[in-house]
């Protein structure tokens, strides 16, 4: 069987969930028999010789086509690179860094969610819909000229793509949620953001949400009848191995980790809220916040208000092996996400031994069992959580040994099995019509 | 002829409030009084109260044939008291009938049996008056916590003057023996013990009103007829149960309080059975054999353990900070916080921590206030250093003190004798005046 996938970005430029679950899902498909992947990305973010390029026309698809080798894996993956100047991005975070420097004006930065419309740094060129219209056309060349039995699409600014290629060649479409306008957005929904999900759901042959949380959204929001969805949780990669040596926590206190995009809707005022409490009671404690994002600036200043900053520390945009650091030094890692379709982090919390709390409102939080769940709004529930961890030592003990030994067992390959039988469905169903 | 011996377990706990961190040393009230209230009332009257009725009548209609035997620990006890009065009332009118035996339990439901002689003793005892005080007779058999029982355990019991105790048929300790006989203590002799027939016992428990079991429906006829097919040397059969299965487990509607008056009487008219309080088998059985049980038993899950209770390291933990504060709770006069240290021992706080079901999503039987074990841990530990320091303010951790009020004690003592040494030393000398 042969996939022709459509994703936003691949390694080793990943700047968020989307780009981690896509590498993991493909390594995991490539794991599996009679699976082949055609990995189409538009332009490779990180390459600065987008400076100069030309915009791409309807006559004019330039097309670089390289081999990826895995690591540990024999076979090998066709990766497509669609010259295009979207800038694919997913996070926040890689935004305030991107922001930086390093590239021309004539990059443009998309910008979903907060703001609730989309941006751009640069100030001229076509717009947003226009690119994806076009990295649409460029589908549609691209399944000319390969075969293929199946088209993947990983979220919104793929679906367009994913849907040309259908068009082009009649195969079924896939389409895999990782998040939705709604998620994104905090209900605050751009109309041609949502217009594009709804006209790919609908065109779908089937829809692939990354959890129950996110496949209710789909049918309630988008309409899309549920037997056309089937939920495929995502896994982990294992740690590798390579790393920098540990630096040694410096204070001889307990430390409360939040990390994330600080937004909306990762719910951080809500942390700042339950460590308020806490330190009312415990004074050998710290709370450290690790991201950055369009709340920040607001965070500090409530965390100012409280009169707590002391005991307070905020991080600034953590990657890499810092997020490993971050989580050497922690002791109890809080994900209180209002609305998160999946949540990878708290995986990686466990696979350095980290005990979580994570919100019921989380995707992850329907298939941990090594977890403390509490409602993001209830603080109380919350900050009752974190005292316990901290104080209890037989608890901590037990996440830590349970919730490893849970993580492990993630395994990206028993996603792609999923993965494979929602094909095989997809297949099934249209042999038979 | 064999005897059907009957026993039902009477227990609530006082299931605590969501306790949070911030409540600890501010907020001294640990329980949910309307979950109290509300599950009372609705097991009072599902279960207690038209089962106690049944039972009254069957003891009146079958004319003192017909016998049964209960342990009501002291929670549930307080726990009529305070929202159900009429459920002691009926079981007081059970006891006037001479058809029903009570047998002794610890007060609190608790695990002390596996922590600490004086303890267990304490909870043994204080259980006991309260049943004479009501019941007006004291236990002769003694029936632990869930059915817990060890070798060790069933020593002591003998030792406090008990003459059985019940127990789990436990597979993995019977092996081809069968539970239907009198066994005894492997340490003492002297100590009858009555095994449980889990499979007649769950058939009417768990599985009465199941439509996918294969015996479905249960009709008194069948299960008379399984009564009379047993092997003809076996002597007794030991049907214990919740007594919360019938009307509650298997809902009135299933026919189990039709079921249960029909097999009263069908046992009855059966030439080859009779009922039998466990006193009665003690008394009229010889044993077959010592049982030999060197790790506890329970009658908890498949594995017939103590994993229920102290399972993960959470509950070993909570278990052993719980019992480190028993020395100074001996020290301890206050009424209030011998109450809260009675209902801290409840088995069923331990229960709530039990990763063992969690992963498998629905927690069979019992009603469990919290949706992770985790959460039900947090919360009994804030409870705990509430009380830590509710404690700590009456009797002091520090030793020094403790000795200073010791030796107080001493000096006060040798004062006593100064003086009375002092008035002996003046009447001799009187005395000698005179002769002078």
């Amino acid at each position: 069987m042969k996939v022709l996938m459509f994703g936003w970005e691949f390694p080793p430029h990943i700047s968020g969930g989307l780009g981690t679950a896509c590498y993991g899902l493909t390594k995991g498909l490539t794991e599996l028999k009679n699976i082949d992947v055609i990995f189409v990305v538009p332009k490779a973010f990180g390459d600065e010789d987008q400076t100069g390029m030309q915009l791409i026309g309807a006559n004019s698809v330039a097309l670089n086509q390289r081999e990826v080798q895995f690591d540990d894996v024999q076979k090998k993956i066709d990766y497509l690179e669609v010259d295009s100047q979207i800038v694919p991005y997913v996070s926040e975070d890689e935004f305030w860094k991107l922001k930086s420097g390093k590239y021309s004006k004539e990059t443009k930065f998309v910008q979903t969610g907060e703001g609730y419309k989309i941006d751009f740094s640069g100030s001229y060129g076509p717009d947003l819909f226009q690119e994806i219209k076009n990295y649409a056309f460029i589908s549609e060349i691209i399944a000319q000229k390969n075969t293929f039995d199946i088209i993947h699409a990983h979220d919104w600014l793929a679906y367009p793509a994913g849907m040309a290629a259908k068009r082009a060649s009649g195969k079924p479409l896939i389409i895999h949620v990782h998040a939705t306008e709604f998620d994104r957005s905090g209900g605050n929904v751009n109309p041609g953001v949502y217009a594009i999900e709804r006209e790919g759901m609908e065109m779908a042959d089937k829809i692939i949400a990354v959890s129950n949380l996110t496949r209710n959204i789909i049918i309630e929001k988008y309409h899309i009848s549920p037997e056309k969805i089937t939920t495929v949780y995502n896994a982990v990669e294992p740690v590798g191995k390579t790393r920098r040596p540990i630096i040694k926590k410096g204070v001889n206190e307990k430390v409360v980790t939040f990390l994330g995009r600080i937004t909306m809707q990762k719910g951080p005022e809500y942390f700042i809220e339950a460590a308020n409490l806490i330190l009312k009671k415990m004074n050998n404690v710290r709370f450290v916040m690790a991201g950055s994002g369009d709340m920040m600036d607001r965070m500090i200043n409530h965390v100012a208000e409280l009169g707590i900053t002391d005991k307070f520390h905020f991080t600034g945009f953590l990657q890499g092996d810092d997020v490993f650091q971050m989580f050497e030094m922690t002791d109890v890692f809080v994900m209180p996400s209002i609305s998160e379709p999946f949540g990878i982090v708290p995986l990686e919390a466990m696979q350095s031994g980290v005990p979580v709390i994570i919100s019921n409102q989380s995707g992850v939080a329907e298939i941990l069992e090594n977890a403390m769940k509490i409602d993001f709004w209830d603080t109380h529930a919350m900050a009752d959580s974190i005292y316990g961890l901290l104080n209890y030592p037989s608890l901590a003990e037990h996440f830590k040994m349970e919730g490893k030994q849970e993580v492990n067992n993630l395994k990206w390959i028993s996603s792609a099995e999923n993965v494979k039988e929602v094909y095989e469905s997809a297949l099934n169903s249209v042999t038979q019509i | 002829m064999k005897s059907v011996c009957l026993f039902f377990q009477v227990h609530q706990p006082f299931r605590h409030r969501r306790y949070r961190f911030f409540d600890i040393g501010n907020d001294h009230y640990y329980y949910d009084d309307y979950t109290n209230e509300t599950i009372m009332r609705k097991v009072a009257e599902k279960s207690y109260l038209p089962t106690n009725k049944l039972l009254l009548k069957l003891a009146d209609k079958l004319e003192g044939k017909f016998k049964v035997s209960f342990s009501i620990t002291g929670l549930a006890l307080e726990q009529f008291d305070l929202y159900a009065p009429e459920v002691t009332d009926s079981f007081k009118d059970l006891s006037k009938t001479g058809c029903v035996e009570f047998l002794s339990e610890t007060y609190s439901h608790s695990l002390s049996s596996l922590k600490d002689k004086d303890i267990f003793k304490k909870q043994v005892k204080l259980h006991d008056e309260q049943i004479s005080g009501l019941f007006g007779h004291k236990p002769r058999v003694f029936r632990n916590t869930e059915m817990i029982y060890s070798d060790e355990i069933g020593a002591q019991i003998a030792e406090m003057g008990y003459q059985g105790m019940l127990t789990e048929g436990a597979k993995h300790i019977l092996g081809w023996k069968s539970p239907n006989f009198m066994y005894v203590n492997a340490i003492n002799p002297r100590l009858k013990v009555l095994m449980r027939n889990f499979k007649l016992s769950d058939d009417i428990s768990f599985r009465f009103s199941n439509k996918d079991w294969s015996e479905f429906p249960l009709t008194a006829e069948k299960f008379v007829g399984w009564l009379e097919s047993l092997d003809k040397k076996e002597e007794v059969v030991n049907i214990f149960l919740s007594y919360e299965s019938f009307g509650e487990r298997q809902p009135k509607e299933s026919g189990i309080f039709e079921f249960f008056e029909n097999l009263a009487e069908k046992i009855i008219e059966s030439p080859g059975l009779k009922f039998a309080t466990p006193s009665e088998v003690i008394d009229e059985l010889q044993p077959v054999s010592a049982v030999s049980v060197p790790h506890a038993i329970s009658w908890a899950d498949e594995e017939r353990d103590l994993t229920a209770w102290l399972g993960n390291s959470m509950q070993k933990e909570a278990f052993d900070k719980l019992y480190d504060l028993r020395n100074r709770m001996e020290k301890c006069s206050s009424e209030e916080l011998k109450k809260d240290w009675n209902y801290l021992q409840v088995s069923d706080h331990f229960y709530y921590m039990s990763t063992k079901y969690y992963s498998h999503g629905a927690r069979s039987g019992q009603f469990n206030p919290f949706d992770t074990p985790y959460e039900a841990f947090i919360n009994y530990m804030n409870v705990l250093s509430d009380f830590k320091i509710r404690l700590n303010s009456l009797v002091p951790e520090n030793e020094i003190e403790n000795e200073i009020s010791a030796l107080h004690k001493i000096i006060d003592e040798k004062d006593k004798k100064i003086k009375k040494i002092e008035a002996d030393l003046q009447r001799l000398r009187k005395g000698k005046k005179r002769k002078s």
